[in-house]
């Protein structure tokens, strides 16, 4: 047995959760799908006296349309993500990044809120929720509260919530109209941490108009990063007038704490990260282009019918 | 320290021990028992030599606790050819196709594949080197085994694409 001896608590409900996360306090950790926690109890890179298991809580489970947007339970596996219909249709940013989680036998168990508490700075859906202004829910014995996902992430494996509080589900906002999606990452070996990577979604407008543009950075600082500078630049240009790889240099503008470790210096990491960012922005505006046209011809149709 | 009793399902048999939250899933089998079929490489995740399935989902059976799989049922490669001992269709494949080298990783490998091929019976070989990135084979002889996948698909019956 390799990691440190613990005592497990089931909760059955959520308000049982986090009043036994609010007794037990700092030494108390939650265990969703174990597929975060689990090797770094392995390895006592984390040692915990308590674990609160709430994995098999229905609640915490599903996906579904809420006031406009795709709620999703925050202990709902990768695979149930993957396989879903309705995020493909709702949120394809969500979905398209999901086959780079991990592997098949660990979406098969990490859930989505798991990903998104452990805020590991080079995992995809933290990259996702914060491009798309996620909103994440999270429950104390005090009550609900809604933290957006830019306040959500304040350091390396660090989030802002607090230790009694419990990540209960996020909700996506669906974008409707002509938009196109992407996610580009490079990492040494499929399933590993990216070494860079990008999460982005472009609208365009009736003319071809960049209406809003949203560019997540994984693998680059110490917490997921936004783009929003290089977003402000582009909001309202033609797309036709943006040069792909401007996009690329203008995202890696203002980036204060690009990692340099044994797998790549800061320099690599911002030239590669320019790369892929250039790479999604062109896959991202052929497809938010191609649906324009479908729309216009279906408006046209409309108007002359 | 505190011990909870679990009852899991191995491979069609009711299971139950007294453990401490702590044991993997892996260490259960292993050592609760007595299946040392499953292999156990890093112990973190990585190398997917644990691969077990827990609910007929393809899991990696170092990542979990024995705890968390109190209620489920679990096959582990011992359960995966017949009670006589003939070999599925998967473990034949690797057989005839020099799937394996020194075996270490071949019941992770056996079990990921059997999982892969029920739920997506006739592959690309794209898809079958991605299926297969999640379990790693120190020989390296993936040619083999990605030919074994191919080989085990036809005989099952997907048409290939």
């Amino acid at each position: 047995m390799k990691p440190a001896p613990f005592q497990y608590h089931v909760p059955a409900t959520i308000p049982e959760a986090v009043q036994l996360l609010a007794e037990l306090g700092e030494g108390a950790k939650v265990l969703a799908g174990g597929q975060s926690l689990i090797p770094m109890l392995a390895l006592r890179l984390a040692v915990f006296d308590h674990l609160v298991d709430v994995g098999r809580l229905a609640e915490l489970q599903g996906i579904e349309r809420r006031d406009g947007q795709l709620w999703v339970g925050a202990c709902t596996t990768e695979a149930a993500v993957e396989a879903s219909a309705e995020v493909a249709a709702a949120v394809p940013l969500l979905a398209r990044a999901t086959p780079f989680v991990g592997h098949v036998q660990i979406r098969n168990r990490g859930t989505l809120g798991g990903s998104l508490a452990h805020a590991d700075p080079a995992a995809e859906y933290p990259a996702v929720a914060l491009a798309l202004d996620a909103e994440l829910e999270v429950v104390s014995p005090r009550g609900h509260r809604t933290i957006a996902a830019r306040d959500f992430f304040d350091g390396l494996w660090s989030t802002t919530m607090t230790p009694d509080e419990l990540l209960v589900g996020v909700s996506f906002p669906v974008w409707s109209g002509r938009s196109g999606f992407a996610v580009e990452e490079l990492a040494r070996r499929h399933g590993d941490f990216a070494l860079a990577g990008v999460a982005l979604g472009v609208e365009l407008d009736g003319d071809d108009r960049i209406r809003r543009g949203a560019i997540g950075l994984l693998g680059l600082g110490s917490t997921p990063e936004r783009a929003t500078a290089a977003e402000a630049e582009l909001t309202g240009r033609p797309v036709s007038d943006v040069d792909p790889a401007a996009v690329g240099d203008l995202a890696m503008a203002g980036l204060a704490s690009v990692p340099t470790d044994l797998h790549g210096s800061a320099d690599y990491r911002t030239r590669i990260g320019a790369a892929l960012v250039t790479r999604a922005w062109t896959t991202a505006t052929a497809t938010a282009t191609a649906t324009a046209t479908a729309t216009a011809t279906a408006t046209a149709e409309a108007r002359h019918g | 320290m505190d011990e909870t009793a679990v009852h899991i399902t191995v491979n069609g048999r009711a299971r139950t021990a007294t453990v401490e939250p702590r044991l993997t899933l892996a260490d259960f089998l292993r050592d609760a028992c007595r299946l040392t079929g499953t292999h156990l490489g890093c112990e973190h995740g990585v190398c997917g030599a644990c691969t077990v399935l827990v609910d007929g989902a393809a899991v990696r059976s170092c990542l979990m606790f024995a705890v968390q799989a109190d209620g489920a049922e679990v096959t582990t490669i011992e359960g995966i050819g017949s009670s006589d001992g003939e070999l599925s269709p998967v473990q034949q494949a690797f057989r005839d196709c020099h799937g394996l080298q020194c075996g270490f990783c071949t019941p992770g490998f056996v079990v990921s594949v059997t999982a892969f091929l029920r739920d997506n019976p006739s592959p690309t070989d794209t898809e079958i080197r991605h299926a297969l990135s999640g379990n790693l084979c120190r020989c390296t002889g993936y040619q083999g085994i990605v030919k074994a996948v191919r080989q085990a698909a036809d005989t099952l019956g997907g048409a290939p694409r």
